[in-house]
């Protein structure tokens, strides 16, 4: 091991670690992830018929300890401790014009390919209405970042319990197309029911967010954002316990949008039938998409020309400097609550189509880690930059959902390799997989090997998506804090419209 | 009233539980000024830990009392160790590094970090509440009163009366090491201004390290109490629990240790009360107005000192 | 009875501000005449900025009246109004002592923010805006011509479309009372707006003061302790100390006045050359400092604590 450690001394002059504090340094990190590891991996506690029992794991925490000092040694042999020479070469300034000049032609491309997605996705069998359905979730996280991003963004107010507002947005419209509007109107409103209620869920939600709003306009930073949270869960238990009204835990079925009144439904009067076409599920698909593709853009085009308004200019004022703004007469009150109502009304409408589009709405949807799922979608997006929330809404729902397909994905491979390869090449790899991995674990001892055997098992990766959010949550604040997109852009100009480094940008006080 | 002393006396053990968790609270808060979003999932981690060995132990109920103080001392000694060192590691990890960085990154660090945690334990031990046989038994009856209307007793558990004289212990010992060690004025002078400390051969970074290692052995204690209390644990015990004890922080004075202390008691009580007299369902909404309304109408808390806008 | 007496834009009466046992300033009364440059000055903590915060709201008074009349005759009572009201309302705009510009937006976004209320109106509260009425497109080309006037006038017309942030020292001095202009006031409060700019600097903003008094019919409230500034333009001097009012006359009344002369250079205080260490120990105060500045450092060092905090 000492090898390779006096090289690297040799190679970089500054930064050097001696190979004595190399191994103290690793000897610390391996007896510091064991005590972190030892009481909670290593002793897993199992009830067996109503009994504890304790059963240790010590293989899976010694290799997780070893994979933990590994990659420590790596990275001081190839990352912290090369010549700086390398790190400082990077021309910094140069990225900015040509990220520039490319992103003026990001957005049209990817609306263009939001556009046509559904036809390319039809094209995939297997994948056609997961694949849909899917960008349809993207596309609801993208619309709630754009709502978010007006809020914490734009006026600088950071808000953790936004999935409020998406609560009372979809509990509208469960509420309001289930009960009230036959009630008031008869049963015949109820394949209406989506598009009377999708602007009244806005603005049900906007008056929330201004009630909700107005308490906390003299609150800011920390304090902001744990009395949103208290707000959010506020809402989600009265939602929960509130059993006459809402139905409580058990939530509410609700009727699924139509096209215009046509049901997608295999029958007379629904949407195949009435323009001849052979029923399939994917038109129900497709139609949902576009319909959270305008909804989508609808948000998109307002927040872009609220920022040119004045409304839009005083919101990002008040993130860089309350006091200022007061000091030119702008009712920061009104500023901030504006800021609330509108982001919360796009939050509803994001809500009201979710549970459309759900067909099912209970508590469980609207848990805080929702709000801090978009939270962290604004943010890794880079404050107050709306295709940021694109890129990082795909990012952060696209590894999300890896987790899910993992393994559906594994076997997808596979039986493409198959259908590619001949037989016996595939059957050729897989047998010397086997060989080399087969060999390797017969040397290992009984113990070890049924541990190992113990510990694969019964990990599905579905269960470390939340695990992969917050670690991804940590490393990006930690080696990207301002997000993808880094740099504002200026609402007006004179003479050209050169983009603002965001290392100038407050961040707001809220 | 004796329903209401009865209230009294759970009141005051739940809330002596927050109290703890809530001086963590205060110090980070007060020495660099963020919310430790990941600090009640610590208090998780220090339950956890301690029903673990619990478990390994095997003491139960009906081991010899001599054996449960010993092996007690022991869960006491190891879940503090073990939260501690999940604290200074989270310190290093997610939070030192972005110190200078903008305003929001620690926030948004720490709340994934308490997602982090809580995950990992959910991996690591399942979901599922760990149940045990309650290992500390007995209690005494303080007053027994037989009406009309039915029988009276009013009774204190050998469990609620030792988690409240620990607390006490453990507070004085507490305000001790802040008011009377080099320690304490390391970090009442970080409080005050960081750079000024360092100018003045503080070791910045070492204080703050301490402050989330103490932090982190209330919690843990607290955290075991919890545990031997209730009798069950499980990965996500430290979100409400969290939320709560933050809010003693604030109602008792951000920055203060009676105050925290003083605050966990009312918000226990707060809890307790509105159980036993409105709902229990909406026990927890009681706890979320009470931050609420601390936050919006005395954000100065109670023992705190009030703060004027600088223009 | 002095000119600045006979119609004066803004009348302080009587005005006491008390942190809960401390006075920043004691019945505290003086005029500010139209179209007059008024300088404030008096030592460090003397309260010159705790009679601003009172005068554009961001304190209450504890007493006292502040009377602001326009030249048309509208009458404003500032003690009883938020601070952004008196500036929408009773025209009073104001710079701060620590520059506070919104450092991340451009030149021209700052000046158009100040013209919020105008545009707001304008765009009937937003929803003529969105849809881009003709009403809001003629304001905004308005707003947009006023940004470039005191952009020329400021000398930063060629920085327009870059971050304020990004702007020197003296340029964010200067673009802060650009914008405070841009809100159309009737009385300009300036904090130190002469504090860390070289000569040539404070030379150009003597002009740009005495260019917005004459040029633009403004009554100006300046508070200053560079003294070539306050000699060389003021129409009217008042001098506080410890929140009292000691001196008020015209430059040449007050450089000859034996209070001011006392409160500034000490004569009664006996020299203790302990104190002077106090006074190096403070770099960034001494930095921007004149002769007499030193001595009110020293002052202020020799009170109690208490006393400076929370002023300003």
């Amino acid at each position: 091991m000492s090898g390779p450690v006096k090289d690297t001394s040799v190679s970089s002059e500054q930064g050097a670690i001696s190979w004595f504090d190399l191994v103290k340094d690793l000897i610390g990190t391996a007896i510091l992830t064991m005590l972190i590891l030892t009481p909670i991996v290593t002793f897993k506690t199992t009830m067996n018929q109503g009994v504890l029992f304790i059963e240790d794991r010590w293989v899976q925490s010694l290799l997780l300890t070893a994979a933990v000092v590994i990659g420590r040694l790596l990275l001081h042999l190839f990352v912290w401790h090369k010549p700086p020479s390398t790190a400082a070469a990077k021309p910094v300034v140069a990225k900015a014009p040509l990220s520039e000049s490319l992103a003026k032609y990001v957005a049209p491309a990817m609306l263009a390919i939001a556009i046509v997605l559904p036809f390319v996705l039809h094209q995939v069998p297997s994948w056609d209405k997961r694949g849909i359905d899917f960008m349809i979730t993207i596309l609801i996280y993208i619309m709630l970042g754009w709502g978010l991003n007006i809020v914490v963004g734009l006026a600088g107010l950071l808000d953790l319990g936004y999935v409020a507002f998406y609560a009372v947005g979809a509990y509208a419209y469960a509420l309001l197309s289930t009960i009230y509007l036959p009630l008031w109107f008869g049963p015949g409103v109820v394949p209406w029911a989506f598009y009377i209620i999708l602007p009244i869920s806005g603005l049900l939600a906007a008056t929330w967010g201004v009630i909700l709003g107005f308490p906390v306009l003299r609150l800011r930073g920390d304090y902001l954002a744990i009395v949103t949270l208290a707000f959010g869960e506020m809402i989600r238990l009265v939602l929960i316990n509130w059993f006459s009204f809402t139905n409580g835990p058990q939530g509410i079925n609700v009727p699924k949008p139509t096209f215009f009144g046509l049901p997608f439904k295999d029958e007379p009067g629904g949407f195949a039938a009435f323009f001849g076409i052979p029923h399939d599920r994917i038109y129900s698909y497709i139609f949902l998409y576009y319909v959270i593709l305008v909804l989508a853009l609808i948000t998109y085009f307002a927040t872009n020309r609220l920022r040119r308004l004045p409304i839009g200019r005083a919101w990002e004022a008040l993130r860089e400097d309350e006091v200022a703004c007061r000091s030119l007469g702008i009712n920061t009150t009104t500023t901030k609550l504006t800021a609330f109502a509108i982001g919360a009304m796009f939050g509803g409408f994001a809500g009201c189509f979710f549970a459309a589009r759900q067909g099912f709405v209970s508590p469980e949807s609207f848990v805080y880690i929702e709000s801090a799922m978009i939270l962290a979608i604004v943010v890794l997006g880079g404050l107050g930059s709306q295709i940021g929330i694109v890129f990082s809404a795909i990012v952060i729902m696209g590894a999300f959902e890896l987790f899910r397909e993992f393994g559906a994905m594994g076997h997808a491979v596979q039986d493409g390799l198959m259908y590619v390869l001949p037989d016996a090449v595939v059957s050729g790899i897989g047998s010397l997989f086997t060989g080399t991995f087969g060999a390797l674990y017969g040397l290992l001892p009984d113990a070890m090997r049924n541990s190992l055997a113990g510990a694969t098992t019964g990990m599905d990766p579905i269960q470390f998506r939340m695990l992969a959010v917050g670690l991804a949550m940590v490393l990006m604040m930690r080696f990207r804090p301002r997000g993808l997109v880094t740099r504002r852009q200026p609402t007006v100009f004179l003479k050209e419209r050169k983009s603002v480094s965001s290392d100038l940008v407050a961040e707001g006080h809220g | 009233m004796e329903y209401f002393l009865q209230q009294l006396i759970n009141g005051l053990t739940l809330g002596s539980i927050y109290g703890l968790i809530a001086i963590g609270y205060t110090m980070v808060y007060g020495i660099i000024g963020m919310i430790n979003f990941a600090h009640g999932d610590v208090f998780m981690v220090g339950s956890v830990v301690s029903f673990i060995v619990i478990l390994g132990l095997g003491i139960t109920g009906g081991s010899g009392s001599f054996m449960i103080i010993l092996a007690l001392a022991l869960v006491v000694i190891i879940a503090m160790l073990i939260a501690s060192v999940y604290n200074w590691t989270i310190e290093r990890v997610a939070y030192r590094p972005l110190r200078g960085s903008f305003r929001l990154a620690p926030l948004i660090s720490a709340i994934g970090m308490s997602i982090v945690l809580q995950e990992f334990v959910r991996i690591a031990q399942e979901g599922r509440p760990k149940p045990i046989q309650a290992v500390i038994t007995g209690k005494h009856e303080l007053l027994h009163r037989l009406t009309e209307g039915g029988e009276f007793i009013v009774t204190i558990s050998n469990m609620q009366i030792l988690i409240i004289i620990s607390t006490l212990a453990l507070m004085a010992i507490f305000t001790m090491i802040i008011q009377r060690t080099s320690l304490g004025r390391a970090q009442r002078a970080c409080e005050q201004d960081q750079k000024m400390a360092s100018l003045l051969g503080i070791d910045v970074d070492r204080t703050i390290s301490i402050t989330f290692i103490l932090g982190a052995a209330l919690a843990a204690f607290a955290g075991m109490m919890f545990f031997l209390y209730y009798n069950v644990t499980d990965f996500f015990i430290g979100f409400l629990a969290g939320i709560k004890a933050f809010t003693a922080a604030v109602l008792g004075g951000i920055g203060s240790i009676p105050g925290a202390m003083l605050g966990g008691m009312v918000i226990g009580l707060i809890e307790v009360m509105w159980s036993a007299y409105f709902s229990v369902e909406y026990k927890d909404v009681a706890a979320f107005t009470v931050l609420v309304i601390v936050l919006i109408f005395m954000p100065q808390g109670l023992l705190g000192k009030p703060e004027v806008e600088k223009v | 009875m002095q000119d600045w007496s006979k119609d004066p834009e803004l009348r302080v009466q009587h005005l006491t501000m008390r942190f809960g046992g401390l006075t920043a300033i004691g019945d505290l009364s003086f005029d500010a005449g139209r179209k007059q440059i008024t300088a404030l000055i008096g030592p460090n903590g003397a309260g010159k900025t705790t009679v601003f915060n009172c005068i554009t709201g961001f304190y209450k008074p504890t007493e006292g009246m502040i009377n602001l009349r326009h030249a048309d005759g509208t009458e404003f009572m500032l003690e009883r109004m938020d601070d952004y009201i008196i500036t929408q309302k009773a025209k009073v705009a104001r710079t701060f002592q620590n520059i506070r510009l919104f450092s991340g937006m451009t030149l021209l976004e700052n000046l158009m923010v100040a013209q919020h209320n105008m545009l707001m109106k304008a765009s009937s509260y937003t929803i003529g805006g969105i849809f881009g009425s003709g009403k809001f497109k003629r304001a905004e080309n308005e707003a947009l011509e006023r940004c470039k006037y005191w952009l020329n006038k400021v000398n930063l017309m060629d920085r327009a479309d870059d971050p304020a942030g990004d702007l020197p020292y003296g340029a964010q001095r200067r673009l802060e009372i650009a914008r405070a202009m841009c809100t159309g006031p009737r009385l300009l409060c300036l904090d130190e707006p002469a504090a860390g700019l070289n000569p040539r600097e404070s030379d150009e903003l003597n002009k740009l003061l005495l260019s917005i008094r004459d040029d633009h019919n403004m009554a100006i409230l300046l508070i200053e302790h560079d003294m070539s500034v306050v000699m060389g333009i003021s129409d009217h001097i008042v001098v506080l100390d410890y929140g009292r009012k000691i001196a008020d006359g015209t430059p040449a009344q007050i450089k000859v006045d034996p209070a001011v002369i006392r409160a500034y250079l000490g004569v009664e205080e006996d020299e203790d050359p302990g104190e002077n260490i106090v006074v190096a120990a403070a770099p960034a105060k001494v930095a921007k400092v004149s002769v007499p500045r030193v001595v009110v450092q020293k002052r202020v060092a020799k009170k109690p604590v208490v006393k400076k905090g929370g002023r300003k």
